[in-house]
């Protein structure tokens, strides 16, 4: 899913103090998963995927900028170990974003299969942006519960539609790049967040002829890899999501 | 490996990465030079993935203009602080217009 709540926001820490504010931004949240729910029915439908494939990756993975990457290689024919790859490496960061959310919302014995089932991008923000640990809590929870049930919504109907519409004019083929950049965004201002972007093309452009489809993903992997243990300043260690 | 083997390997994978991260102990995932590679594993992966919707089909260069300009118009729009909503609405907007004038 799209980080909505990107790093000013989060740096605005107590903004959201009280519960309705906070139950306002996740029903936000919610209208908007639904809007990409259905976009990425529509697109995985587009890419030969069945209606249960594209639920099942709404409902089981549930993070959508690796939804989008694994329907977009195995549409443009690339390998499924490629697809899975990037899918997979995409999907790391959500590791990192547990640390600060279980220190929020501590969950116990099977609490913890769901909480992790919820961490996502727009829930850790939200539940980080919060003033006091309850507060912040809440925020996770109805953030989660929201989003999971709009995206899964939105999936199932861009799935049955996704055959009757004509997603090239619709501009549907523009969405994916355009929801990657607006990931992407925010994250330019990292140290060496520019410097990695350009490397990245860079290397995708240089593969993308003479490798299988995907590969020119995952090989940019290693541009961050090596940017992020090249010794330097460690004025930002990166921190957090 | 069938779409179906895919689908499910990729989304238990997923899952698993979500369940390591609120299980580890802090101090493993916690080191400064791990954080900052995860820090910029999205950064590279989305500007790959961007570089190939944009240019590329399948084994060759292929730059659409009509999608380039709708994703124009949405960095423009996220330059300009819109809503991910508006920037992503604006951007299949402008391409499905273009698509039907030109």
């Amino acid at each position: 899913m799209p980080a909505r709540i990107s790093r000013p926001a989060l740096r605005r820490g107590g903004a959201f103090a009280e519960r309705a504010e906070v139950t306002r931004a996740a029903i936000g949240i919610g209208v908007y998963a639904a809007v990409f729910g259905v976009v990425f029915g529509a697109v995985a439908q587009a890419a030969g995927l069945g209606l249960l494939q594209a639920v099942a990756l709404s409902a089981v993975m549930f993070t959508g900028a690796s939804q989008f990457a694994l329907v977009g290689i195995l549409a443009a024919a690339g390998s499924p170990i490629a697809a899975l790859a990037a899918a997979l490496l995409l999907g790391v960061r959500n590791a990192f974003y547990g640390v600060p959310v279980s220190g929020i919302v501590r969950p116990r014995g099977l609490g913890r299969l769901l909480t992790a089932y919820l961490v996502i991008d727009e829930t850790t923000a939200m539940a980080v942006a919060q003033a006091d640990r309850a507060t912040a809590r809440y925020a996770f929870w109805i953030t989660g519960g929201c989003l999971c049930g709009m995206w899964n919504l939105g999936t199932v109907a861009g799935a049955l539609i996704g055959s009757s519409i004509d997603t090239a004019a619709l501009g549907l083929d523009a969405a994916a790049p355009a929801i990657f950049l607006a990931l992407l965004w925010p994250q330019l201002s990292r140290q060496r967040g520019v410097a990695v972007a350009l490397g990245a093309v860079a290397v995708t452009l240089a593969l993308v002829t003479v490798t299988p489809a995907g590969v020119p993903i995952i090989a940019a992997a290693g541009v961050a890899v090596a940017a992020g243990l090249w010794p330097g300043r460690a004025a930002d260690s990166g921190g957090g999501p | 490996m069938s779409t179906w083997a895919t689908v499910i390997v990729a989304s238990l994978g997923c899952y698993g990465l979500k369940l390591i991260g609120v299980s580890l102990p802090e101090s493993l995932l916690g080191h400064p030079r791990v954080q900052r590679v995860a820090s910029l594993l999205p950064v590279a992966m989305l500007s790959a993935l961007i570089t190939t919707d944009l240019g590329a089909a399948g084994h060759r260069y292929s730059l659409d203009w009509h999608t380039l300009a709708g994703v124009a118009v949405g960095a423009l729009a996220l330059w300009r602080r819109r809503s991910l909503l508006v920037v992503f609405l604006l951007a299949i907007a402008t391409t499905a217009l273009l698509r039907q004038v030109a």
